[in-house]
């Protein structure tokens, strides 16, 4: 086993808001199953505020730990705060991560990310991505 | 919880009647072989012992074989002492693409060193087909290394066959037997190798131990130098208590292979048919038939092996995967790929190897944990819900 955290291992083992919204306000995908991790970020927002924010990944413990404290950190924050959230952040709020598994692992901001600004293209440009 | 280790392929246990053994040498009988009095001569006598043990495991002949401090320094050792010692002849080595690491990048550093190096193919089974391997052969051709099975996949090579076409070139032919070495039955002279690698931690003998078998009149260059240990191949003061252990695995191997053989079967059998049964999108890894007889691995699709692993683990049950996330690299095992399974598909790697002490209730145990285990990741995976969405992306 790599050596998680106590706080990485408690996500994995329980993640927080597994699954996908029914009719997302938007939607980000990031990495690839060839790296070894892939995450799509569902949110809902209402008010300018995530009202809800789910995922799925494919990946390892730490991928999963990662998705699971993004959408945690994320949900109830207004678009400008989540948009702040970083993959240091993130690794911080998990008491660390595994220094080779830092970037590949740590995709959840960037896939947070994406959904918003997917969120924000749709309203500005009419349901174009 | 119950505890179920499916990881003899990383390293089998103890067994206790080695240890037995090995415990003088670790007591009162701590002299070193290569001193002319008593304490050294009762090391001697242990570590001939153990020499003939080893040596008729593989059917060498005693004075052939050299003790090393591990499988890997074992495939060290012959593929860059052989090739060195044979380089006024040529600088050209030819290597299968699923070789272990030490196998491996001992040929990568050979390159550095100014030798060429040939990489043979294998199917998608992981077999190496020996008309491949006389393809590769040039006349500068030093050494051939090609191991004896796959301990990643379990696929047995036809190592008879391929020591055929080396022969008729004239070329060194090592294999690297860790995987099968103690496991199933070896004759070096049947074989047809020159030279053969093995370690005593695969067959219930000690960590830090190997053996390298080098044929009478193959020339290697020593790869430690120092005092005249081990006919002055392999210096440094021998691991005495290691090597007591590794020749009483090596005896035990030999008495009772056939019904280990029988007992790791008929469990791998059960595995390897029910899994794919119970789960669906599993697909086996390795040789339907050609394998080692503990062995029985699989691609899990949608999912990643990691995480399998660790859900596997809080659960008390030890397998390894060959996902890229779980090697330190972080790169998905080259003997998957070289067998042509895709990137994705190898995350999902998972590798049970079944010991002495596993039992039918152990694979009952792990097809209930497993179903759960990979149920739960799938409703986690982005990929699986791609693929009930549009039906693509299956195997």
């Amino acid at each position: 086993m790599p050596v998680y955290s106590e706080k990485v291992m408690e996500h994995f083992m329980n993640p927080r808001n597994v699954g996908e919204i029914e009719n997302p306000d938007g939607v980000g995908e990031v990495g690839n199953p060839v790296c070894g991790d892939m995450m799509t970020f569902y949110i809902k927002v209402k008010d300018d505020k995530l009202e809800d924010v789910k995922f799925k990944t494919f990946g390892c413990g730490a991928a999963i730990a990662v998705s699971s404290m993004v959408s945690e950190m994320a949900k109830g924050k207004t678009l400008e705060e989540a948009m702040k959230i970083t993959p240091r952040a993130v690794a911080d709020e998990l008491k660390g991560l595994p220094k080779q598994k830092f970037h590949c692992s740590n995709l959840g901001a960037q896939a947070l990310n994406k959904a918003i600004r997917d969120y924000l293209d749709k309203k500005k440009g009419g349901g174009k991505k | 919880m119950r505890k179920v280790y499916l990881d003899n392929a990383a390293t089998t246990p103890l067994l206790p009647e080695v240890r037995e053994a090995m415990l003088p040498f670790l007591g009162e009988d701590f002299g070193n072989p290569s001193c002319l009095h008593s304490w050294g001569d009762t090391a001697r006598e242990a570590m001939e012992d153990a020499r003939d043990q080893v040596a008729q495991l593989i059917g060498a002949d005693t004075e052939e074989t050299i003790f090393t401090g591990s499988g890997t320094e074992s495939n060290n050792f012959a593929v860059k002492g052989l090739a060195l010692a044979q380089q006024n002849k040529g600088k050209h080595v030819v290597v299968s693409a699923i070789e272990h690491f030490s196998v491996l990048h001992s040929a990568r550093t050979l390159e550095k060193w100014g030798f060429e190096l040939s990489l043979v193919p294998v199917d998608r089974y992981g077999m190496v087909d020996p008309d491949d391997v006389r393809k590769n052969l040039r006349k500068d051709t030093v050494l051939v290394s090609i191991m004896h099975a796959n301990g990643e996949v379990g696929t047995i090579e036809s190592t008879k066959e391929i020591a055929k076409v080396t022969k008729e070139k004239g070329v060194v032919f090592h294999t690297d037997a860790v995987a099968t070495a103690g496991t199933i039955p070896i004759d070096v002279k049947e074989l047809g190798v020159d030279a053969l690698s093995l370690a005593g931690n695969q067959f219930y003998g000690p960590k830090g131990v190997g053996v390298l078998w080098v044929r009478k009149g193959v020339r290697i260059m020593p790869f430690l130098d120092g005092g005249v240990q081990e006919g002055g191949r392999r210096a440094g003061t021998e691991n005495i208590p290691a090597i007591v252990g590794l020749g009483k695995a090596a005896e035990l191997a030999r008495i009772n292979m056939a019904s280990r053989i029988k007992h790791l079967t008929q469990l791998r059998n059960r595995l390897l048919t029910e899994l794919p049964n119970k789960i669906e999108h599993v697909v086996v890894t390795g040789h339907p038939r050609n394998r080692l007889p503990g062995h029985a691995s699989f691609c899990v699709e949608f999912i990643e092996g990691e995480a399998m692993l660790m859900l596997l683990n809080s659960e008390g049950v030890a397998v390894t995967s060959g996902s890229a996330c779980t090697s330190r690299a972080l790169k998905a095992s080259h003997v998957l790929i070289a067998m042509g399974i895709s990137h994705e598909l190898a995350q999902g790697s998972l590798l049970f190897s079944f010991g002495l002490d596993n039992t039918s209730e152990d694979i009952d145990y792990v097809l209930e944990v497993l179903t759960r285990v990979v149920d739960r990741l799938r409703q986690m995976s982005p990929l699986y819900a791609k693929f009930i969405k549009t039906g693509k992306g299956g195997k």
